[in-house]
C-alpha cells in the first residue's frame, strides 16, 4: 500500500511538472496591460499547488507506519488487467474494422470466454447490441459510428434508412 | 402566490405525454441502476447522458433528474435484498434493512424504504419550491467576484467538511481545475496545454469524457476487483396486506421521517456532503433519539426509514444550488450542470428569468417523478428481485460497450474514447489509493466558470485583487472559504502535528 501510495504521488508530481512546462507557453505572471493574470497562470500555479501537495503525500508516506494491506491482490489484478487490455484492443480495433465488428467481438470475448456464459446468452447479446446501437445512433440520432473497412457493407442499409 | 402560478405552469410542461413518459422511463431506469450493486446515480447519469440526445434538451434534463431520483429509491433494494448497498448513498439502509430481510420481513423493509423515500422526496421538493425563487433572486445580485468566491467556497467545503484525506482532496481539486484549462484560453483565445499540438485537445476535455471514464470504466474495474462471489438474493413477496401494514407502521414515524427530510435537504446542498453522509447522520440521530436504541442494527424499521428519507431529500437538496446558483451540490448534479451547459441552458438565476418554462417544468417533474418512483418501486419489486440475479459480467460488458459508444457519440472523435479509457484506468487507481473523485469531477465542471469569473473581476477592477474581499457578499463567501480551509489545519496542529497523524490517517 505504501509503495503504491508513493508511486502514485510521484506520478502526480511528474504530471504536475509536465503541466507546468506546457502552461509556460502562455504568460504565467501578472499582465499589467489587461489587469489580471495571463493565460498560462491558472494552469501553472494550480499545477504547482498540485506538485507541492503530492510532495506532501510522498513525504508523509516516509513518516507513516507501513500498513500491511496490499494494494493489489494478484488474482484480482489479473482479472482487471485482462479487462483493461480487452478494452484497449477493442478501441484500437474500432477505426480499423469498425464498431460493428469490434464491439460484438468484445462482447463475445467478455461474455463467453471471460465470463463463461452460455452460447444462448452470448449469442443474443452479441447480435442484439449492435442492432440496437445501429438503430439508436445511426438511424435515430444520425450519429455515424466508425466502420473502417466494413463501410461498403453498410451502403445497402444506408439506402434503406436515409 | 407567484410561485404557485409558476408551478402550475410547470405542471403543464411536465404532464405533457412526452415528459410524463420520460419521467416514467427515467425513474424505472434509475431504479434499476440504483438497485445494481456497483452502479449509483452518478454512474447512471454519466453512462446515460450521451443517449439523451434522442430527446429535446429540456426533456433530456428531466430524464436525467428522474434517473437521479429513481436511483435514490433503487439503492435501498439491494441494500435490503443482498445486504450490499446498491449505491453508496444506501449504505446506512443495510444496517437495519438487511437484518429485517433475514428475519423474513424483506417485503416490509422494501415498502418502508419506498414510503420513506417518497416522504423524503416530497418534503424536500416542497422545500425546494419554497427556496428556489428567493435564492435565485439573491443570486441575481452576483457579479463575477461573487461567482468566483462561491466556487472557491464550494471547493473549500471538500477540504473543510469532506471526510477524505485533505492533501489528496487538494490534489484532486487542482487536477480537475488544470484539466478544465486545456484547450483555448477564454480571454486571449490562444491554445494552451495541448500537449505537443495534439488536435484533439483544442476543444478541451469534456466533463462527459472524464465522467464516463471515471464513473463508467473506472467504476466497473473497481467493482470487478471487489466483487468475488455472487451474492445471495433474499426472496421478497409483497401482498396488498403487507402494503397496508407497511403504510400503517410508517404512519407512526413522522418525527423520524421529517427530521431525516430536513436534515437531508440541507446537508445535500453542501458540495462536500451529499446523500451518503446525510443518510448516515439521519440514521445516527434516529438511533440516539429513539426510545429503544438497542434495537437498531437488529432490524428496526426506523433504521430503514431514517436514511431513506434523508438520501432522497439530499438528492433534491443538491439540485437547489445547481439550478439557482450554478454550483452543483453533488457529483451527479455536477454532471447535470455539465449537460445543461452543453445544451445551452446555463444554470443560475438568469435561467429562472429566461427559461421559466424549463425551470418550472423541471421542478414540477420532481413531483411527478416522486409519485412515479414510489408506484413503480412497489409494483416492480418482483422484477427487481429477478434482475438482481443477473450475473455481474453481463452488466459489465454492456456498460463498457455503452461507455465506448457513448463517449464517441457527442464529439464523434476517437480521441475522446481513448481519453475515456485513460481516465478510467487512472480513476480506478486513484480511487484505490483513496483519492476522492467527486472534487475532481466538480472541479472540471466548475473550472471554466472559476477562471472566467476570476479574470473578469480583475479586468473590470483594473487588477485590484482586493475587489474580491471589498464586496460584501463575495467578502463573506471568501471569509467562510478561508475558515473551511484553515479548519483542518488548526485541528491538525492542535493534535500535535506529525506525531499523531499515523493512526489517524
Amino acid at each position: 500500500m505504501l509503495v503504491a501510495d508513493r508511486v502514485i504521488a510521484i506520478a502526480i508530481m511528474a504530471l504536475s511538472a509536465y503541466f507546468m512546462w506546457h502552461a509556460t507557453a502562455l504568460p504565467i505572471g501578472w499582465n499589467g496591460m489587461t489587469g489580471g493574470p495571463g493565460g498560462g497562470a491558472f494552469p501553472f500555479w494550480l499545477s504547482l499547488i498540485m506538485l507541492l501537495s503530492a510532495g506532501g503525500v510522498l513525504a508523509r508516506s516516509f513518516v507513516q507506519a507501513p500498513s500491511s494491506q496490499h494494494f493489489f491482490d494478484s488474482v484480482m489484478l489479473r482479472k482487471v488487467i485482462l479487462v483493461v487490455v480487452s478494452i484497449v484492443v477493442t478501441i484500437a480495433l474500432i477505426p480499423v474494422v469498425g464498431a460493428y465488428v469490434a464491439l460484438p467481438l468484445f462482447l463475445f470475448w467478455y461474455l463467453r470466454i471471460y465470463g463463461g456464459h452460455g452460447w444462448v446468452l452470448t449469442g443474443i447479446l452479441t447480435v442484439a447490441t449492435p442492432v440496437f446501437l445501429f438503430f439508436f445512433f445511426e438511424v435515430t440520432l444520425k450519429i455515424l459510428l466508425p466502420k473502417g473497412v466494413t463501410e461498403p457493407l453498410f451502403f445497402p442499409l444506408y439506402a434503406m434508412f436515409f | 402566490m407567484d410561485t404557485l402560478a409558476l408551478l402550475a405552469d410547470g405542471f403543464a410542461t411536465s404532464l405533457s405525454p412526452l415528459n410524463l413518459m420520460i419521467v416514467i422511463l427515467g425513474v424505472t431506469a434509475g431504479l434499476f441502476i440504483g438497485a445494481m450493486p456497483g452502479l449509483g446515480s452518478v454512474n447512471g447519469v454519466a453512462i446515460v447522458l450521451p443517449l439523451t440526445f434522442i430527446v429535446p434538451p429540456s426533456s433530456a434534463i428531466i430524464l436525467l433528474c428522474a434517473i437521479y431520483y429513481g436511483a435514490m429509491y433503487g439503492g435501498a433494494i439491494s441494500s435490503i435484498l443482498l445486504g450490499i448497498p446498491g449505491a453508496s448513498t444506501a449504505v446506512a439502509t443495510t444496517f437495519d434493512g438487511r437484518p429485517m430481510a433475514q428475519q423474513g420481513k424483506a417485503g416490509l423493509a422494501l415498502i418502508a424504504a419506498a414510503v420513506a423515500s417518497f416522504v423524503g422526496g416530497t418534503i424536500s421538493v416542497l422545500l425546494f419550491t419554497l427556496f428556489a425563487v428567493p435564492l435565485a433572486d439573491l443570486a441575481l445580485a452576483f457579479g463575477p467576484a461573487e461567482e468566483f468566491a462561491l466556487v472557491l467556497l464550494a471547493f473549500t467545503t471538500f477540504v473543510g467538511l469532506g471526510g477524505d484525506d485533505k492533501l489528496k482532496t487538494v490534489i484532486m481539486i487542482c487536477l480537475g481545475l488544470v484539466l478544465s484549462t486545456v484547450g483555448l484560453d477564454l480571454i486571449s483565445g490562444q491554445p494552451r496545454l495541448i500537449f505537443g499540438d495534439l488536435p484533439g485537445f483544442y476543444a478541451g476535455i469534456s466533463f462527459l469524457v472524464l465522467a464516463i471514464g471515471v464513473y463508467g470504466i473506472g467504476e466497473i474495474l473497481y467493482t470487478i476487483e471487489t466483487s468475488r462471489t455472487a451474492p445471495q438474493v433474499t426472496p421478497a413477496k409483497i401482498t396488498l396486506r403487507d402494503l397496508g401494514d407497511g403504510v400503517r407502521t410508517m404512519n407512526k414515524m413522522w418525527r423520524t421521517m421529517s427530521l431525516g427530510s430536513f436534515l437531508g435537504f440541507f446537508v445535500g446542498m453542501l458540495p462536500a456532503a451529499g446523500a451518503t453522509p446525510a443518510a448516515l447522520m439521519a440514521y445516527g440521530i434516529a438511533r440516539s433519539t429513539s426510545k429503544n436504541p438497542k434495537s437498531f442494527g437488529k432490524g428496526n424499521i426506523e433504521g430503514v426509514a431514517a436514511p431513506e428519507t434523508a438520501n432522497n431529500a439530499a438528492s433534491t437538496g443538491s439540485l437547489l444550488p445547481m439550478l439557482t446558483l450554478g454550483i452543483p451540490g453533488s457529483p451527479t448534479t455536477a454532471l447535470l450542470l455539465g449537460g445543461m451547459v452543453m445544451w445551452g441552458l446555463m444554470p443560475g438565476p438568469m435561467l429562472f428569468i429566461e427559461q421559466p418554462d424549463f425551470v418550472w417544468g423541471l421542478i414540477s417533474s420532481l413531483y411527478t417523478a416522486n409519485f412515479a418512483a414510489v408506484a413503480i418501486n412497489i409494483a416492480l419489486i418482483p422484477l427487481f428481485v429477478w434482475a438482481l440475479r443477473m450475473p455481474f459480467t453481463v452488466l459489465c460488458a454492456l456498460v463498457i460497450v455503452l461507455c465506448i459508444v457513448g463517449g464517441f457519440a457527442p464529439s464523434q472523435k476517437m480521441h475522446d474514447v481513448w481519453l475515456i479509457a485513460g481516465f478510467g484506468v487512472a480513476g480506478y487507481l486513484l480511487r484505490k489509493a483513496d483519492y476522492p473523485l467527486a472534487p475532481l469531477v466538480l472541479a472540471l465542471v466548475l473550472g471554466p466558470l472559476m477562471e472566467k469569473s476570476f479574470r473578469q473581476t480583475l479586468i473590470s477592477e483594473q487588477g485590484n485583487i482586493l475587489a474580491f474581499v471589498e464586496r460584501p457578499l463575495s467578502g463573506t463567501f471568501i471569509a467562510i472559504a478561508v475558515l473551511f480551509f484553515v479548519l483542518p489545519l488548526v485541528k491538525y496542529l492542535r493534535k500535535g502535528g506529525a506525531r499523531s497523524i499515523a493512526p489517524a490517517e
